[in-house]
Parts: C-alpha cells; sequence; structure tokens
C-alpha cells in the first residue's frame, strides 16, 4: 500500500517535471516580451530584476536590486516548480514580496520557464 | 482599549498604504522605460513622420502617467524610485539591434502590451479602491496605444480577452 502511495506521488511529481519540461521556449520567448518585459529585461534589472541565471539561483539575490524583506528572507531557490508557483500567484506563495503580477494560464507559465532556463549565465 | 484599537487601525492602514506604494512604484518603473524607450526610437533617426509624432505623443501620455504616480506615491508618505539612465535602458531593451521603423514599433508593442497586462494585473491588489481605478485608466491608455501600434503594423485583429489573461 506504502509502495502504491510512493508510485503515485513519485508519478505526479514525475508530471510536474515532465510538463515544465515540454515549454516550449520559442513561446515562451513571446509570452516574456508581452508579459515581462515592461518590468524585467534578461540582463539588466529595472522594476524587477534582471533574469539571466535565475534557475538555482535564490530568491532575492540579484546584486543590487532592491528586494522586498520577504524575498530576501526567503529560502527559496528558483526551479520550475518553485517559478511555477511564484508566476502563478507570488503573494500566496512568498506572503509581503512586491510583484503584483501573476500568470494565471499553466501553459503559458511552462512556456515561460522553459524560455527562462535557456537564459544561463 | 480605544486606542490600541486606533494603534492597531492605523498600523493596519499604513501597511496597507506601503503595499499601495510598491505596486505604484514598479508602475513608475515601467512608465520611466515607455518614456526612454520612445526616446530611444526617437533618437534612433528610423521613425519617420507622422510616426515621429505619434511616437512622442505617446511618449508625452508616459510622462502624464509618470507625474501622476510621482504625485500619488508621495501622497502617502513613499519615495517614487528614480529612473535609470538612457544606457541602461538602451541595454535592457537590446536597442543595438533596432534597424529600421517597424524594429522600433515591434519593440514599443511589446512594451505598451507588457504595460497593459501589468496594470490590469495589479487592480485587484491595491487596497485603496481608488488607486485600482487609476490603475485601469492607465491600462486603457496602454492599450489605446497598443491598438494604433499595432494597426500601424499592420498586424491581425486581437482575440477576445487578450488583455490582462
Amino acid at each position: 500500500m506504502k509502495a502504491g502511495l510512493f508510485l503515485v506521488s513519485l508519478a505526479a511529481c514525475l508530471n510536474v517535471s515532465l510538463a515544465h519540461a515540454g515549454g516550449d521556449p520559442e513561446k515562451g520567448r513571446e509570452q516574456y516580451r508581452s508579459r515581462c518585459i515592461a518590468c524585467h529585461s534578461i540582463d539588466v534589472s529595472l522594476a524587477g530584476p534582471a533574469h539571466r541565471g535565475v534557475f538555482g539561483a535564490k530568491a532575492g539575490s540579484v546584486p543590487g536590486f532592491d528586494y522586498s524583506p520577504a524575498l530576501r528572507k526567503s529560502k527559496v531557490i528558483w526551479s520550475e516548480k518553485t517559478l511555477d508557483r511564484w508566476l502563478a500567484n507570488p503573494e500566496r506563495f512568498i506572503p509581503g514580496q512586491k510583484m503584483g503580477y501573476s500568470v494565471s494560464n499553466a501553459k503559458d507559465r511552462e512556456d515561460l520557464i522553459a524560455y527562462l532556463r535557456t537564459q544561463t549565465r | 482599549m480605544l486606542l490600541a484599537g486606533r494603534d492597531a487601525q492605523a498600523a493596519s492602514s499604513t501597511k496597507h498604504a506601503a503595499g499601495d506604494v510598491g505596486i505604484l512604484n514598479v508602475a513608475l518603473g515601467l512608465e520611466h522605460q515607455g518614456i526612454n524607450a520612445y526616446t530611444l526610437g526617437a533618437q534612433s533617426g528610423l521613425l519617420q513622420k507622422p510616426v515621429l509624432d505619434i511616437a512622442l505623443k505617446f511618449q508625452a501620455d508616459h510622462k502624464v502617467h509618470r507625474d501622476l504616480l510621482i504625485g500619488a506615491i508621495g501622497k502617502l508618505g513613499g519615495k517614487a524610485v528614480e529612473e535609470h539612465s538612457l544606457d541602461t535602458y538602451a541595454k535592457a531593451l537590446n536597442a543595438g539591434q533596432l534597424k529600421t521603423q517597424e524594429d522600433v514599433l515591434k519593440l514599443a508593442l511589446s512594451l505598451e502590451l507588457g504595460a497593459t497586462n501589468a496594470y490590469l494585473s495589479v487592480v485587484p491588489s491595491f487596497k485603496d479602491h481608488a488607486l485600482a481605478k487609476v490603475a485601469a485608466r492607465l491600462a486603457a491608455d496602454e492599450v489605446a496605444h497598443w491598438a494604433i501600434l499595432n494597426n500601424a503594423l499592420g498586424m491581425p485583429l486581437p482575440a477576445a480577452m487578450l488583455f490582462g489573461a
């Protein structure tokens, strides 16, 4: 029974992982241009922090950016899973943060995350 | 007891104002970027009349937005974020890649869409409903800019419910 539950949980985790792995970075680039660039860029921090190298980085760690205390103190490491939760509802994920924007469509988040994954250091 | 209640109310009000200031400052940041993007477009020499005149009109609108936001932030006791240098925006927007008038208009189209989506997204986040209405009015200006740019580029008409999804 426990082994069965473990397999179900494992399958659920794999599903989440595979779902993000299936995101389309090119569509994500378009999503980025239509949703994010008013406040963000890949290489320069503006109203929001720069995004290059976000995967694997600690939340609130872009040098020189004025983060909310909530984000600075957070121990979140950005991954497909944490970015998905963040983009879906930033305030629910890290209460007290400053980003008022969210992406309600799961496929759009998936594509955005696939694009951000390509923006490595 | 009553005073304690007032203190709690005041603290709550201060917290709400700080939250609204944070949202307004993000909005101000995107207006700074919009103003500088139109400066980059105008200085590029790529925009021909009457497109240049339209771009400068849109830039003037963004300056109205900027001043309105700075005023609202000040009234709430906040400190308005300052704009970055033009070079910073040029780097952020890859201005060096702009080679034609169409490139400039497509960049402006993206920024106006991004701003529209950003304003629509924060409408429910404001604690002060009057500020939510201001955000909705700002979004309306941005979508008006977007529609004119979209038409100038000969792009297809937008699908229903495109904005703020």
